[in-house]
């Protein structure tokens, strides 16, 4: 049965995906993504990835359709026509394509337990995991201790990638001459509708988002997924009640500090733990138990992680936002 | 049970794509987005059922809340900026 | 088969009918304000029945109140989409194909 449904939802893939190809006008594309996302996170539940689904989720059909369109805004809407039919590269594409389906023969059945794959790593975790690490969801075990250091790479790049938008697109309004005022106030009072629903759905959004925060531990959740629902629930408050309220919430100083103080915290609990006495981001040092120690030492990382993905995505739509009123 | 209401929700999803992609203005294309989005909350459900496993439930609340808010940001960004094309025919404007 | 079983059932047939009614409306009817029409009739009317049914068999669970919550935000986001939905599409000027006059 959940084969049917995956070979009809590989189909409705791809069948998005040549529409994404072919349509040349850009909205469309994005609203396309949109589904494209929708049918990957189904895919993904029924593989079982339960935290994977999540953050597309929480990622794919919110955050990723805003600043797609936020950086359709700054240009054409429509794709041009090539000048040229690309044959040689469509016939290049081909012969790799087809070579590398070649290779993916010799490859073990998909799912079957006696994989190489399956047998590396993988029983030590499951065997380990509730007496080393402790908490019920092994994602969690695996990301935040077994596997921090990437996860500090992770959170890292996040912040680079918000850094270097922010030097690119600029991120205060010190330019703007001081009394020109944008004319907000005339289109919030016609969405009476739209501002009573925001206000039932944002804090409930709120709450959910810190709820995945501190659930992570024991089910499908974390730090990434609370981050970007976060953040969700500020940029509807902001899309609601205009750009300028929502800078007053969430000043964009506040949200540098929040962003820089995130990493901090993470890579600050690293060393940490080399000060008391083991490698960087072991736990175990952080408590009396190592279990405690481990629980202490996941519950500030997944803090900080969450903090920084949060402040990036509001900084990211705040700098889309802003040049797109600057220049329209 | 579930599998033939997992079935029929997928059907259901197929119509909503075909209109996603023939639908001659953007608002047809935002619509079916947004009823695409409803129809994998209640997916993602029907299939936690399937496979007896709760977690799913979470992963569905997820998507009913943040589905909202991709429709509302489109629709702020049509209202703002208002060259925005909507692929109208041109005596309807 | 007990009782639940067959109220789940039921419930589940009748949402996926108007599941797929809404689906076949939404690619068959000509212009844009019946297929918002047909689209958010049916979602509404959908979600609840199927939620419903998963309600019956999940019993007194954590998970009954996590569906309820999925029912509530469901029904608000979907109707608030449609009417912002509409009233923007009226602002931009896409007019409501109107019916051509009875002939007497």
């Amino acid at each position: 049965m959940e084969t049917t449904i995956d070979i009809v939802l590989l189909t409705f893939l791809c069948i998005t995906a040549i529409a994404i190809i072919y349509i040349r006008k850009l909205f469309c594309g994005i609203m396309l993504l949109g589904i494209f996302s929708l049918l990957s996170a189904c895919l993904f539940v029924t593989m079982d990835a339960v935290d994977v689904a999540f953050t597309e989720a929480a990622v794919g059909t919110g955050i990723s359709t805003i600043l797609l369109l936020g950086a359709m805004g700054q240009t054409n809407a429509h794709e041009k026509r090539p000048p040229y039919q690309p044959l040689i590269a469509l016939l290049v594409v081909l012969v790799t394509g087809s070579v590398l389906v070649y290779g993916t023969m010799d490859l073990p059945v998909f799912g079957t337990p006696d994989a190489p794959i399956h047998l590396h790593v993988a029983p030590r975790y499951i065997q380990q995991s509730p007496i080393e690490v402790g908490p019920p969801n092994m994602v969690t075990s695996v990301l935040a201790s077994y596997r921090g250091f990437d996860t500090l790479g992770e959170t890292a790049v996040i912040f680079t990638a918000g850094i270097a938008l922010v030097a690119l697109l600029g991120s205060s309004q010190k330019k703007r001459p001081p009394c020109a005022s944008p004319p907000q106030p005339a289109t919030l009072h016609d969405h009476l509708i739209l501002r009573i629903v925001g206000k039932m759905f944002i804090p409930l959004i709120l709450l959910f988002a810190l709820y995945v925060q501190f659930h992570g531990d024991y089910g499908p959740g974390g730090g990434f997924q609370a981050g970007v629902i976060f953040a969700s629930g500020i940029i509807l408050y902001s899309l609601i009640f205009g750009l300028n309220t929502a800078m007053r919430v969430v000043s964009p100083k506040a949200l540098r500090l929040l962003g820089s103080l995130g990493v901090l915290l993470f890579g600050g609990v690293g060393l940490l733990c080399i000060a008391l006495g083991g490698n960087f981001l072991d736990y175990n040092t952080l408590a009396a138990r190592p279990v405690d120690g481990q629980h202490l030492g996941i519950f500030l990382i997944e803090l900080g992680v969450g903090t920084t993905v949060f402040a990036i995505m509001v900084m990211m739509f705040y700098a889309f936002s802003l040049r797109g009123r600057n220049t329209s | 049970m579930y599998a033939a209401a997992s079935l029929a929700i997928l059907v259901v999803m197929g119509l909503a794509l075909i209109r996603a992609i023939l639908g001659p203005t953007a608002f047809d294309r935002l619509l079916s987005v947004n009823m695409f989005g409803t129809k994998t909350v209640l997916l993602i459900s029907v299939i936690g059922f399937l496979t007896n496993r709760p977690d799913f439930l979470d992963i569905a609340l997820v998507y009913a809340l943040v589905n909202f808010l991709s429709t509302i940001a489109v629709l702020r960004y049509f209202e703002q900026h208002k060259s925005a094309p909507t692929d109208q025919k041109e005596s309807q404007r | 088969m007990t009782i639940l079983d067959i109220t789940t059932a039921l419930c589940l047939t009748a949402g996926c009918f108007l599941g797929i009614t809404g689906g076949f409306g939404i690619y068959r009817l000509p212009d844009f304000y019946t297929r918002l029409h047909a689209s958010s009739v049916t979602d509404s009317a959908c979600a609840f029945l199927i939620l419903f049914g998963l309600m019956l068999q999940s019993g007194f669970t954590l998970a009954t109140v996590k569906l309820c919550f999925i029912f509530f935000f469901l029904v608000l986001s979907s109707t608030t989409a449609t009417h912002a939905l509409a009233k923007t599409a009226r602002s931009r000027g896409l007019e409501p194909l109107l019916g051509r006059e009875d002939k007497r």
